[in-house]
């Protein structure tokens, strides 16, 4: 429980600028699983299907 | 600090995405299940010519799947699927879990960017508060607006545009959840109540605007059952708040360790509080409270 009373100091922009890379990395993961039809992943409806219950129950827009 | 925070991140998003796959099995794919067999019900195979469905065309469910016929290949949920149902119940726990994933990795590195920053000053806090925005923000605001839905409805013949309006109205939450931060800390000189009412007006103001001016979709055929649509859209909600909740808990934890070790092993190095950074931040007492 010590972290819920004790301050924590800011971490500097050029240190998490070092890590800004992984966004788009980790925003693609995100796009094939909730949204891709293919065009980017090439699987045909593949993907979309293994991913087809998971985009209704997460509530994403699904075909 | 930042890698450790991101490698915590994606830990608890990865973990956060099975707990909330399996609530979802548990829970939404029963009602799952009844939609896709109410669209087989609806909608002739797609080798038999459109129309000699014992069903007749009075139904509008029939009538929206025989429109889409044509070009409705790729999404048959009987034996000829492209995924069999029970892979793609396997697959809901990998998609869970692949969103986790994704979602956990992005909400470390912006953690590590508030942290210090905005909002609570302890690791712990923060992170509960940054996962229920960040639910508000990438579920309650475009749930209002496009809720989710079961198989069979929806036209297929949409779903470029649904997605791109989904997307749309994520980014006005996540905006208006930014605007609502900064809101709050320009008036943080006031008191606590004009802080919160210009905060809430900062966040209001844009999601209503959205709200009201993006096109509604309602593709809901007529014969659904509302019943059933109710449940399926509470079990889908309900997996995102326990996604988000479990996750809020596993990464506040993981953080609130983090910062005790760094702590730990920094804390002579770094002792002045008084950073330029957080000269501009309210002082912690009444944060803290």
């Amino acid at each position: 429980m010590s972290g819920l009373t004790t301050p924590s100091a800011a971490i500097p922009f050029p240190r998490l600028r070092l890590w800004l890379p992984a966004v788009p990395v980790l925003l693609l993961v995100a796009y094939l699983v909730l949204m891709d039809n293919g065009a980017v992943s090439q699987t045909g409806a593949f993907l979309h299907e293994l991913m087809h219950d998971g985009r209704h129950l997460l509530g994403v827009p699904c075909h | 600090m930042v890698r450790t925070l991101l490698v915590r991140g994606l830990w608890a998003g990865l973990l956060a995405g099975l707990i909330a796959g399996g609530f979802a099995f548990a829970f939404g794919e029963p009602h799952v299940d009844s939609a896709i067999a109410l669209e087989e019900a609806a909608a002739p195979p797609a080798h038999e010519p459109a129309g000699s469905s014992a069903h007749g065309s009075d139904e509008p469910a029939a009538q929206a799947s025989g429109e889409a016929a044509p070009h409705d290949h790729g999404h048959d949920h009987g034996e000829e699927a492209v995924v069999s149902r029970p892979v793609q119940k396997a697959g809901l726990f990998l998609a869970t879990g692949l969103y986790g994933l994704a979602v956990g990795g992005v909400f470390a590195l912006v953690f590590a960017g508030l942290r210090g920053r905005v909002g609570p000053r302890s690791d712990g806090r923060l992170a509960l508060a940054t996962a229920g925005a960040a639910f508000t923000a990438v579920v309650l605001v475009p749930f209002v607006k496009y809720p989710a839905n079961p198989p069979a409805v929806g036209d297929p013949a949409t779903i470029n545009d649904r997605t791109l309006l989904y997307v749309v109205i994520v980014l006005v939450g996540l905006a208006a959840t930014a605007i609502a931060v900064a809101t709050a800390r320009r008036a943080s000189s006031a008191d606590p109540w004009v802080r919160w009412v210009a905060a809430a007006g900062g966040f209001l103001v844009p999601v209503i605007a959205a709200w009201m001016l993006l096109p509604g979709v309602d593709e809901v055929p007529g014969g659904f059952p509302a019943t059933l649509l109710w449940e399926f859209r509470i079990a889908s909600l309900g997996t995102q708040v326990v996604f988000w909740a479990a996750f809020g808990v596993l990464f506040g934890w993981a953080s609130d360790r983090v910062s005790a070790r760094h702590a730990a092993t920094t804390r002579p190095a770094t002792a002045p509080p008084t950073s330029p950074t957080t000269s501009s931040t309210p002082p912690s007492p009444a944060s803290s409270s």
